[in-house]
């Protein structure tokens, strides 16, 4: 399943957000996501279903002003 | 002063970009004397470079203060501050809303629409905005409690573009935190600002790209808590010809 991830495009298994993330390797805690520019708590992650064409947003803390 | 209920006792905020390295930026944060720290939301890589950086924040101490730094649209904030609420665990936010990528000015409108969804939703707004009184008002309106005027573009260094309209702002938002929140570039700008009855200073380019930081971040500490104690101590006011300050009684009569 092609999905977009951080704008970049992703062939992945598929199935809930939460597998998808440990899928790519995003396993840190300090990661916060959005699904089709709405964000996605982290409670819901293995709740929320993934579709083809998806689009997902995985940001972290970063130096900011 | 109080934010949201929060004492804090340095007036300095300070931004965490642009430092050479994550040890200059620790010591810029240290030698301000900060309580305040802003930091953002970027794409994260696989490697977890973020965890990383989340981990030496938490060394330094400070509260810290997310951004929305780069949105430019209502849904791009809300968005990005509902992830910095779980990833930071606060419910402060600092707000921006862009409205022109080569001004970076703040786009009133959406930010005034962002700030009442954000606090609607029990965010403690700190919105960068203008110097517009009217613009002012409706955030207080949407709920914000504090206000963020701009002194001049982001990262310009420039200083105080409109002093003017600064103490129009304190004046007309009395009893309203007012935090200036970019364009700073020197110490005395600084100062100015704070002899201009703000309440805080947020900056980060002055620092982060003097050629000393820790240095700078003390010097802008020194500069904020004079401007501070200045303001307190009621200035004289302006005279347009000069007047002796030495006693003129009793001068000596040689001729």
């Amino acid at each position: 399943m092609k999905i977009i991830v951080n704008a970049k495009p992703h062939d992945v298994s598929g199935g809930t957000l939460l597998a998808v993330l440990q899928e790519l390797g995003f396993t840190s805690p300090a990661v916060a996501t959005a699904l089709n520019g709405s964000f996605v708590a982290r409670g819901k992650r293995a709740e929320v279903q993934l579709a083809e064409g998806d689009r997902l947003e995985v940001l972290a803390p970063m130096q900011g002003g | 002063m109080q934010v949201y209920g929060t004492d804090i006792t340095s007036r300095l905020l300070l931004g965490t970009a642009q430092y050479s390295s994550p040890a200059v930026l620790a010591e810029a944060v240290k030698s301000s004397g900060t309580e305040i720290i802003t930091v953002s939301l970027r794409r994260e890589t696989a490697d977890g470079s973020g965890a990383g950086f989340w981990d030496r924040l938490r060394e330094t101490g400070c509260r810290i203060l997310p951004n929305t730094a780069g949105c430019h649209s209502v849904q791009e904030a809300v968005t990005t501050a509902h992830m910095a609420r779980e990833l930071f665990d606060t419910p402060w936010i600092k707000l921006e809303v862009i409205g022109h990528s080569d001004t970076l000015q703040p786009d009133v409108f959406g930010l005034a629409e962002a700030a009442r969804i954000l606090c609607a939703d029990g965010f403690q707004v700190f919105p960068y905005t203008t110097d517009d009184l009217v613009v002012g008002e409706k955030l207080l309106e949407a709920g914000c409690e504090l206000l963020m005027p701009w002194g001049a573009p982001i990262g310009s260094g420039q200083g105080l573009r409109n002093p003017d309209a600064l103490r129009a702002m304190r004046a007309h938002f009395p009893e309203v935190p007012l935090i200036v929140d970019a364009g700073i570039g020197r110490p005395s700008d600084a100062a100015q600002a704070m002899e201009l009855g703000m309440d805080a200073v947020l900056l980060n380019t002055a620092v982060a790209k003097a050629g000393d930081p820790a240095a700078m971040g003390r010097a802008m500490a020194l500069a904020v808590e004079a401007g501070r104690q200045g303001y307190a101590a009621d200035p004289m006011e302006r005279r347009d010809m000069a007047v002796p300050s030495t006693p003129v009684l009793g001068l000596a009569e040689f001729a």
